[in-house]
Parts: structure tokens; sequence; C-alpha cells
């Protein structure tokens, strides 16, 4: 059974449809595609937030949607906890 | 697709038929609010403006108190102000549907005498309202406003593509939709920009977008925590551009026919049109009653529990916490989007028998609750 869900191959984010514990591993499902991905959570996921599925450099676009939807200052790995600690707007 | 509502005597359909007692500014709400008072069936609309503005803030007042009480919910209204000169602006405003209204002023009478004298027409009008009776009428003439709240990623993932499927199949079928939050396009008002039809409504459109990002930029302070929200944090989001792209995904993906102003109501026949607004739910839903919206579709994830006087409002979401422990204000669960239990055609289904039902007079949950928030847009400080 997934535990989230991506929006687009390509994006940097999944979504945790279920909450996700620190050190779960879980699956994840593209919705363009209906294809998988697995990723180890690094940090505690509560439902509706955002796991990393790809690395970004630092300073580097997040995508989401296949769109930007901010930066990472410090970068991300995968399996990372994504939220405004680590993701900023690139807008305001 | 065919169905009951009532045809006002302009030809537009509503699907509510209100009496509406509205005060044409704030210290007429006791007066109004007298009358509703015991005068079975009617509706006071107490809101706090309409004295010493002037311009652009005061044409946008004039165009809501009109707007509201010419909607098409709204049988008939009696119009209560301080003094004869605006309020018989307002009541001539709404006159022009045809529909029954009458105006009273104050000022040389005091409270007691007006509520008497606006009683008397309440009761006629809320006796003409009851004869009132649906008949048929086409889906696509039941005007459809879009607005999301308290968002998280749930509302991208689920509710607000499930509102896109509707908003599709409403625009195919000749129906006209609004959508607006200015601001909240931000990270995402590229994609919108080119789904004008025109290369002058895209460029009005930008416009439109930077002008209301720039006062707001023009503050200089920090907008996270605002915009994106505390709730939308919670919920996950984390910055602008993602809560911009869910929320875009409500307005479907068909090309936006026109660009109006707050208030405005669209001259141009029907499609889908962007309303120039504020992101806060209240004063849209009133923004976009008061241009002719008949029903609303609210997609929520963290719960917002926004409701409006005349317009039913519909909430939709597709986040399992909220759809249990929020169930009193949730319209449509479709939830099972996230568990991938029902696909995205099926939630728009659901959606599509919520909206018919609530046209043909089922009450949402908002209006079951007493949600009746009606905010007016104030554009900056009175005189």
């Amino acid at each position: 059974m997934h535990k989230f869900l991506v929006h687009k191959r390509g994006d940097h984010v999944g979504v945790a449809t279920s909450k996700i514990g620190a050190g779960e591993r879980v699956v994840g499902v593209y919705m363009d595609d209906d294809s998988t991905v697995e990723v180890v959570a690094g940090g505690d996921v509560p439902l509706g937030h955002k796991v990393a599925v790809r690395e970004c450099e630092p300073g580097g676009a997040v995508v989401e949607y296949g769109v930007q939807i901010g930066k990472a200052p410090d970068g991300l790995s995968v399996g990372d906890y994504v939220h405004t600690h680590n993701l900023k707007s690139a807008r305001w | 697709m065919e169905l009951y509502g009532y045809r006002r005597e302009n030809g537009r359909v509503g699907v509510r038929n209100h009496v509406a007692i509205l005060p044409v500014d704030d210290i007429s709400n006791a007066a109004c609010e007298a009358v509703a008072s015991h005068i079975r069936g009617t509706l006071a609309l107490p809101h706090s403006y309409g004295r010493l503005q002037y311009g652009e803030d005061l044409e946008l007042h004039f165009r809501t108190m009109i707007g509201t009480g010419a909607n098409p919910n709204v049988a008939a209204v009696v119009v209560i102000g301080i003094e004869d000169n605006w309020t018989e602006r307002v009541a001539g405003g709404i006159a022009e549907t045809g529909k029954p209204v009458a105006a009273f002023s104050i000022e040389g009478y005091g409270d007691l005498e007006t509520v008497r004298r606006a009683s008397w027409a309440a009761k006629e009008f809320v006796q003409g309202a009851s004869e009132k009776r649906r008949e048929p009428v086409d889906l696509s003439e039941v005007v459809v406003s879009l607005k999301c709240g308290e968002s998280d990623t749930t509302t991208g993932l689920g509710s607000c593509p499930t509102v896109g499927v509707c908003v599709d199949r409403l625009v195919d079928e000749g129906g006209t939709v609004f959508f607006g939050e200015t601001s909240e396009l931000t990270g995402g008002e590229h994609l919108i920009a080119d789904r004008m039809a025109t290369p002058e409504l895209r460029e009005r459109f930008m416009e439109t977008y930077e002008a209301y990002v720039s006062g707001i930029e023009s503050r200089g302070v920090d907008l996270l925590g605002s915009q994106p929200t505390q709730g939308n944090i919670k919920g996950g989001l984390s910055t602008i551009e993602e809560k911009a792209l869910g929320n875009i995904e409500k307005t479907g993906s068909r090309e936006v026919v026109g660009v109006l102003g707050p208030a405005e109501a669209p001259q141009d026949g029907p499609g889908l049109y962007f309303m120039d607004s504020s992101s806060a739910a209240a004063e849209h839903v009133t923004l976009m009653a008061a241009g002719g919206a008949v029903v609303h579709l609210f997609p929520t994830g963290q719960g917002n529990v926004v409701g409006n006087p005349i317009v039913p409002v519909i909430k939709i979401t597709a986040n399992p916490d909220t759809a249990a422990s929020m169930a009193e204000h949730v319209d449509v669960d479709v939830s099972g989007l996230l568990s991938r239990e029902i696909t995205l055609p099926e939630a728009g289904e659901l959606l599509m028998d919520n909206v018919r039902r609530t046209a043909e007079g089922r009450l949402t949950a908002a209006e079951v609750l007493g949600h009746r928030e009606f905010v007016m847009t104030k554009l900056y400080p009175s005189a």
C-alpha cells in the first residue's frame, strides 16, 4: 500500500497520504503514470507533508506539479522531510 | 442537464429564494436586524462599511451592495440606509433586475418608524416570494464560483482537481464559472496567463495580477504565516508557489474568456472568468456573489468553515483526517482519491451530483450550521 503520492515524474517531492515514521521504508505512486518509487524517510512526515524523492543541490529549484515551488538553500537528499525549514519561496 | 431553479424577472436563474434586508451602511444594521427578527423568512445582511468611502472604494461598495441585491438567489430586497441619496442609488440599481425592491432612509424618522415601514414591505415581499415556484432550467444557467480555503497539500492532490473536472464540464455545457484569488496565483500566474483567450486579455490579467501583488509587496513584510496561512503550513504547504499550484488545479483546463474587476458581473456571455479578488474566504465569496454567482464550490484541506448568506457554499475535502474530525462541515468527501480507492472522474461525478442537488434546494452544511459571512472588500481607509 502506498504512503505517499507524487504529482509528476521529475518532481523533487511526494506528499504523504498517511503518517510516515522516521526510518520507515515507504512506497509512493506517481500520479501521471502509476509507477512506484520507494524511499526511506529521514524524519517523521505527517499526513499532507512532503518527503524528497529526488536530490536537489544547495540553492537549487524544487519542483512539484512539474513547476518550481521554491528553492532549497541547503539542498535536499532523498528521504528528507521537506517543509518551511528547508524549502523557501523564490517569490516572497 | 436540466434541473429545477427559480427564474427571475430578468431571466437569470437562482437556486435560493431569499428576501434580503440590506443595510447601505454600518449604522443601518440595527434597523435591518430588527426587521429580520420579526418578519419570518427574511435575511438581514449586516456589514461594517458604507460611510465616508470615496472614489474606487465607494464604487466597489455600491457594486457589491447592488450586485448582492440583484443576485438571482434573492427574490426581493428591502434596502435601509441612514440617508436617502445613497439608499435610493442602491435600491435603484437592484430594481433594474425587475425584482421587488423597497427603500427606506432613517433620517427624519428614527429607527422605530423606519422598522415599522420597512416591516410592512418585508411582509409583502415574503408572501410574494413564497409563491415563487421552481421551474425547469438548464445547469448552464447556474453561475458557479470557486475558491478554496485552509488549503493543504490534499487540496492540490484531490479536492481541487475534483472541482477542476466539474469546471471543465460546466464550461463545456455552456456555463459560466468565476475564479479569482489574485495573490494566490503567485508562482502559477504564467499558467493562467497562458490560458487567456486573447493577447489583450492576457495583458489585462498580468496588469491586474502585478498591481495586486505589488500592493502587497510594497508593505515590505514577510508574508509567511499570512500567505501561505498558518493553517496552510500546518497542513504541509511550504511556499506561496506550492499553494498556488494546488489552487489553480480547481480552475480546470479551459480557456479564460474574461478578466473581471471585483464584484463585476460578466457582460460577454458564458465561459470561465477570472475576477480580481482577495484570497480571504468570506470577502471572496461575497464579491463573487455580487458578480452573480449562485453556487460556490469550496475545496478545503484543514477545514475552512465559511458560508455566505445568499449563496450555498459546497465544501469538498480530500483530507481523510478533516473528513472525519470536521464531518459536519463537509458536503463532499473525496478522500478516496488519496487512498486511490476512487478515480478523479468518479470524484467529479460525486461533486456534480451534489451541485445538482444543492442547486435544486438541498441545504449545504454551511447553510445548516448558520454560516452567513457577508464581508465587504475595502480598498483603502475611509475619508
